[in-house]
């Protein structure tokens, strides 16, 4: 019954100082709308990247040329690339991989007809699809047979095929690759920009073999991909791979290896958590803002006691207990933190909403984004709230009602 | 002889201390029966006011007793105070004490809200109070749009509606002109009258206090005199 009384007398007093009010319940909405969408933006981000990491392929591991950690920059003119050899050995030694596509790439233009692109020529072996989850969208993949004689045949990623093609059918036409003539047997379906910007897209596969003979004109290998078989241990199977390639290349026990095996799944992890981390960064960000608004709360609320004083005097002196003030007043603060709590919580799924939208990521809406933000900005308010109405609760009837 | 409503024993009032040490009131004595009204007078600085913020148990006494319906009230907490005070007793202010932007029957309900009285009942006590001091038709009036009169009337409503035992007037009649004055005297002797509604009452009107049964004066924080008033003389 008083509760109810106190909330009908907090909208009137609410409704007396409508510009007081609304510049204060803004505070908490700032700080709820910051909130909500920092931490939207942060999933959105974290599962933007896991989705897109998975788009790699099941289980993969990769062995790329350098040491750990050395950052490639400049690393590959040091270090030794790999040999068809060691393709084949990890296939047939490394228990668990399914299968292992080594590639070799290299920037050169395209040309069909009047039009041109310079894009990343890939060579490998047909189990690249495989391995790196590509969908072809039309035609085939390779034939053994067209691998193992280095045929010149050629699949195209989405972006050549449109930038070469337009709308036309490429399957069975004839793309050039500086001297080398390749006829397109397949295209592949699009996986679009990656996490980290570039176009997935804008590449040609040619076999191993007609890469390596025709284009670059050695036997080298850039860097060697897996697929883990569906349950395995990536962690041991990327543990065996170091073992046998430390062998393999002839490096001595307690030397640093100078290649790198790594398990997709752990760069995801790593991804994720840096996103992670950072989306409670911006979060933790927003939350100040919300401490700020409760810091304005309470002094409106105290500016609202002293005004008020009178008030305070004439209720005690007809009975109201020092509970029943500062219920009053602990009322009015939660219904300012939780009016702005409310307005924050839509214009905070608004923005997320228009944000992770425009920015290609999933739109990460649970209840705990709703009821967590709206929780907090009703706890700013008994908190913030509560120095000043034990202030009024506190004070001394007589006082109050002398009080000009 | 009666059981006294209301007992001071030696009680002493002292605001601040050392050197800006105040004595409010200095060791009185003071009885109030059941059915009196009693008006409290004295110069300013008397201890008259003290005397009646201690009697309504809004200010407690520095030393000495107050009993309360044979209740030890020097001894309750805050909250006892508080729940005394919803119970038996009823204010009336100098300054009316109004909860401003709020109309007439809300304020009249405000005390049935503390004692927990539905919001129906509650209006219509609160009707009845006001229609009891002779403001029917000014219920739903804030008092801005009220007279100083009227305004003191919602107030002597506020302290009857939750039917007190003692009603506690700090110059009831001291913001409004004297022929509203008598006005408001003659609600107030009329409800000591007919209700039996106890009635300490502080002004430093001769002619206001003439409308109490008794007249107890206020010097230096020490009562000089308690005398009945002879109401064939007052009239």
């Amino acid at each position: 019954m008083i509760v109810g009384n106190a909330i009908s007398q907090t909208l009137r007093q609410l409704g007396r100082n409508p510009m007081r009010s609304g510049l204060t319940t803004l505070g908490i909405l700032i700080g709820v709308a910051a909130v909500i969408a920092m931490i939207a933006l942060g999933r959105g981000a974290t599962a933007r990247v896991t989705r897109d990491l998975s788009g790699l392929g099941q289980n993969l591991l990769f062995v790329v040329p350098g040491a750990p950690g050395s950052g490639g920059m400049g690393a590959r003119a040091v270090t030794r690339p790999f040999d068809p050899g060691d393709a084949t050995a990890i296939a047939r030694e490394v228990r668990g991989v399914a299968a292992v596509a080594p590639t070799v790439s290299l920037s050169a233009v395209a040309v069909y007809g009047g039009a041109s692109r310079r894009t990343m020529i890939t060579g490998s072996t047909a189990a690249y699809l495989d391995v790196l989850a590509w969908q072809l969208a039309a035609g085939r993949g390779f034939t053994d047979a067209e691998v193992r004689v280095g045929a010149s045949v050629c699949l195209l990623g989405a972006t050549v095929r449109r930038d070469l093609f337009g709308a036309l059918d490429p399957v069975g036409a004839i793309v050039r690759v500086g001297t080398l003539s390749l006829r397109v047997v397949g295209t592949l379906r699009g996986k679009g920009t990656s996490t980290f910007g570039q176009d997935q897209d804008d590449f040609v596969i040619v076999p191993l073999a007609t890469h390596q003979r025709r284009l670059t004109g050695s036997h080298e290998v850039d860097a060697l991909f897996l697929s883990g078989a569906p349950g395995a241990d990536t962690g041991r199977i990327r543990d065996d791979i170091e073992a046998l390639m430390r062998t393999r290349r002839r490096i001595h026990v307690g030397d640093p290896s100078d290649f790198t095996v790594r398990d997709m799944k752990e760069v995801a992890a790593t991804v994720a958590s840096i996103t992670g981390v950072l989306g409670s960064l911006l979060a933790a960000i927003a939350a100040i803002s919300l401490l700020v608004g409760g810091i304005g709360i309470m002094n409106i609320m105290l500016v609202a006691v002293s005004e008020r004083t009178r008030e305070i005097g004439i209720r005690l002196a007809i009975g109201a207990r020092g509970r029943d003030v500062l219920a009053q007043f602990l009322i009015e603060a939660v219904m300012l933190s939780a009016l702005g709590g409310i307005a924050g919580i839509v214009l905070g799924l608004g923005a997320s909403w228009a944000a992770t939208s425009k920015l290609g990521m999933p739109f990460p809406i649970d209840v705990t984004l709703i009821a967590l933000p709206f929780g907090f900005s009703a706890a700013v308010g008994v908190v913030f709230g509560f120095f000043p109405a034990r202030k009024a609760a506190r004070m001394n009837p007589i006082d109050a009602l002398r009080h000009e | 002889m009666t059981a006294p409503l209301l007992a001071l024993r030696q009680v002493t009032k002292i605001y601040g201390s050392g050197e800006a040490e105040v004595h409010a009131l200095r060791s009185i004595d003071l009885e109030v029966g059941a059915g009196e009204f009693v008006a409290l007078m004295g110069p300013s600085g008397s201890g008259k006011s003290t005397c009646l913020n201690i009697l309504g148990c809004l200010d407690v006494a520095t030393a000495g007793e107050y009993w309360f319906r044979g209740v030890a009230v020097s001894r309750l907490d805050r909250d006892q105070l508080a729940l005394l005070r919803r119970s038996y007793l009823g204010f009336v202010f100098q300054g009316f004490n109004l909860l401003a932007r709020t109309t007439a029957v809300e304020n009249v309900e405000l005390p049935l809200v503390y004692r927990g009285v539905g919001r129906r009942e509650r209006h219509q006590r609160a009707l009845t109070a006001l229609a009891a001091v002779g403001l029917a038709g000014r219920e739903h009036h804030t008092p801005n749009q009220l007279s100083g009169g009227q305004q003191q009337r919602v107030a002597i409503a506020r302290a009857l509606v939750s039917k007190p035992s003692v009603l506690l007037a700090d110059e009831p009649t001291g913001n409004v002109d004297s022929a509203r004055g008598h006005e408001l005297m003659a609600l107030l002797a009329g409800l000591n009258r007919e209700r039996g509604i106890t009635i300490v009452m502080v002004t430093h009107e001769p002619d206001m206090a003439a409308y109490g049964s008794r007249i107890v004066r206020f010097l230096d924080g020490r009562i000089a005199s308690d005398q009945a008033v002879d109401h064939g003389a007052a009239a």
